[in-house]
């Protein structure tokens, strides 16, 4: 799989492929430009997404939001396209709507509403029959973990149930794409870890594919496989999280006891560009050196390795990596 | 599957088709307003009229009970006033009923950001507002034109059908007079609480609009020496109007005409000032 990431193509233009993805494009924008008066909040956004998981991250105001609610037709593009599954944003959301969940960054529910009314509601607009739709209103609450207080009306819950019930509405009525915006805002650490839990529940059953905005690296790390980094209305960085952790497995840290610098140059000859501080190794693997080789040479020298890890790019180096450029 | 299984499953079943939707916001909203125990005492007490005026008629045509009464026959007169005296006290309830009931249709969507969950769906502006006012329309229409052609038909029935062929324009004017009034009522309403977002100052606009607005219109009228105030008089236009339609004879300040124009206008507003309000997220440019 080769990735090509072009950022100013043009005049204000960002442009992102991914090439030989197995899965049909989620979203495809072609210079998507939206303008609330003066202000240009997205700016000739050029991008095709395949993952089954896309974050979408950047700093607040960067544009993440407005990107979602442009695919989902709130707003009107002022130049180029967006397509999401191949339909048209501007001519076709109804088809798109029809196969989109979404769940909302802000307070969104009706008070004096039980959540299993509230969310059968959502079905029967989504086009569920009646029965149907409240079936599947009791399923949505049972899977997000809202069984016992889904006769409660919605004004009662806590914030962290208020978004498990936002979250319950958008999957009751089977969508294709679930899109989430900021979905952990406002949760305690152990309602964050049960959200991001259903997050990777959702995005490994394979029904569904998600994009999720977020300014909260973590979250896009432990549920996306493709991020798209956004920054003042343009695209940032675009990076295919799997590829970016194959990529960097070359990337070792050793941890040893007994080691002089003849172990660190029986290492150099193999090829590897080594840096040593105290007992720490750093260093980058030469192509056709494996880890069972620097086992070798410390056997032979009679070098104790405590401790021995790859270290990759975390997402926080790439996102201030971008934020740099 | 039983609910409990903790597990997800794509809906593979037919949908239900797209004209249909809005019915079901027509459905939930009606059955959320009903749970109020007052709305539906003064739900109850918007059919007292209608039952008294439905008695009169019947008393009307029933001359020996009258002459056991000792009243004259041709005291109760079933014609054109009686028909206005109808609309007008059922128009009064429908207002009431409005000012209770409309404000609450979407301002709660409004005040818990409940919009982007709608129009994320397919389901469109257009459709959510048919729906909501679908519920007053209907609501109103129940205890204005519906038994005021329910009347009709009775006295029809009862006084032959060359009175129903002479006086069929009053069931015409019965029915337009209605649907004005209905469209104005609760255009208002649903325009004020998209703005204000709190229902009981919703309400105590709408009350205002009707009450200062008349105030306000006399003062115009007595300050400024003019009989323009009365545009922004939503009952004296309203009356003026009905006056016309019932053929009642009463001097009006205004031209028939100009009033239906204003009437017309009032609608036009309120609607652009609901449609302003009801997207998912307002654009602040």
């Amino acid at each position: 799989m080769s990735t090509t990431t072009q950022l100013g193509a043009a005049a204000g233009e960002s442009k992102v492929t991914t090439a030989a993805a197995p899965l049909v494009p989620l979203i495809e924008l072609q210079g998507l430009s939206v303008r609330f008066g003066n202000r240009e909040i997205l700016n000739g956004l050029t991008a095709s997404l395949r993952g089954r998981s896309i974050g979408l991250l950047g700093p607040n105001g960067a544009g993440k939001s407005t990107l979602i609610n442009t695919l989902l037709g709130f707003y009107k593009s002022c130049g180029g396209s967006a397509r999401v599954f191949g339909h048209d944003v501007a001519t076709e959301i109804g088809k798109i709507r029809g196969v989109v969940g979404y769940m909302p960054e802000n307070d969104a529910f009706i008070s004096k509403m039980s959540a299993v009314s509230f969310v059968q509601m959502m079905g029967e607009l989504s086009g569920l029959p009646a029965d149907m739709a409240l079936e599947r209103a009791h399923e949505a609450l049972f899977y997000v973990g809202l069984a016992e207080a889904r006769y409660r009306q919605l004004g009662t819950y806590s914030l962290g149930m208020k978004q498990l019930a936002k979250l319950a509405q958008a999957i009751v009525h089977g969508p294709k794409v679930l899109i989430l915006d900021e979905p952990t805002n406002g949760l305690d650490p152990s309602a964050r870890q049960r959200m991001i839990r259903m997050i990777r529940e959702i995005r490994d059953g394979k029904e569904m594919r998600i994009v999720l905005c977020s300014h909260l690296l973590r979250d896009v790390e432990d549920t996306c496989d493709e991020v798209l980094i956004l920054k003042q209305g343009r695209i940032a960085h675009y990076s295919n999280l799997d590829e970016e952790r194959r990529a960097n497995k070359r990337f070792l840290e050793l941890e040893t006891y007994g080691a002089n610098g003849d172990f660190t140059e029986a290492i150099e000859k193999l090829g590897c560009e080594c840096a040593v501080t105290a007992n720490r190794m750093k260093m980058i693997l030469a192509d056709g050196v494996e880890t069972r080789d620097i086992f070798r040479l410390a056997a032979e020298r009679q070098v104790r390795i405590r401790r021995m890890n790859f270290r990759r790019d975390t997402l926080e180096d790439i996102f201030l990596k971008a934020m740099e450029s | 599957m039983a609910v409990y299984r903790r597990n997800y499953k794509p809906y593979v079943g037919a949908l239900t088709p797209a004209w249909s939707r809005c019915l079901v916001l027509f459905r939930y909203s009606r059955r959320n307003l009903f749970r109020s125990k007052f709305l539906t005492g003064l739900f109850v007490v918007c059919f007292f009229y209608p039952v008294l005026c439905l008695t009169m008629i019947y008393l009307a045509h029933s001359v020996s009970f009258l002459e056991q009464m000792g009243v004259p026959p041709g005291v109760v007169t079933i014609d054109n006033k009686f028909f206005y005296h109808f609309i007008s006290v059922q128009g009064v309830f429908a207002f009431l009923l409005t000012a209770f009931a409309g404000p609450g249709l979407i301002s709660p969507d409004l005040a818990n950001g409940a919009l982007p969950l709608y129009f994320c769906r397919p389901f469109s502006r257009v459709e959510y507002v048919l729906g909501k006012s679908s519920v007053l329309a209907i609501l109103l229409s129940q205890i204005t034109w519906v038994p005021g052609l329910i009347l009709f038909a009775m006295q029809a029935g009862l006084a032959g059908a060359h009175w129903a062929w002479t006086n069929l324009w009053i069931a015409g004017s019965l029915f337009l007079s209605s649907l004005i009034w209905i469209a104005i009522l609760s255009l208002l309403a649903m325009a004020l609480s998209a703005w204000v977002k709190w229902r009981i100052v919703a309400g105590a606009l709408l009350l205002g609009v009707m009450f200062f607005g008349a105030g306000f219109a006399q003062a115009i009228n007595a300050v400024m020496r003019t009989e323009s105030g009365h545009f922004i008089d939503l009952a004296y236009l309203m009356g003026t109007v009905w006056n016309a339609l019932f053929q009642v004879d009463v001097d009006h300040a205004i031209p028939v005409a100009e009033a239906w124009i204003a009437l017309l206008f009032y609608c036009g507003i309120s609607l652009w000032l609901l449609m302003r309000k009801v997207r998912a997220y307002e654009v602040i440019k």
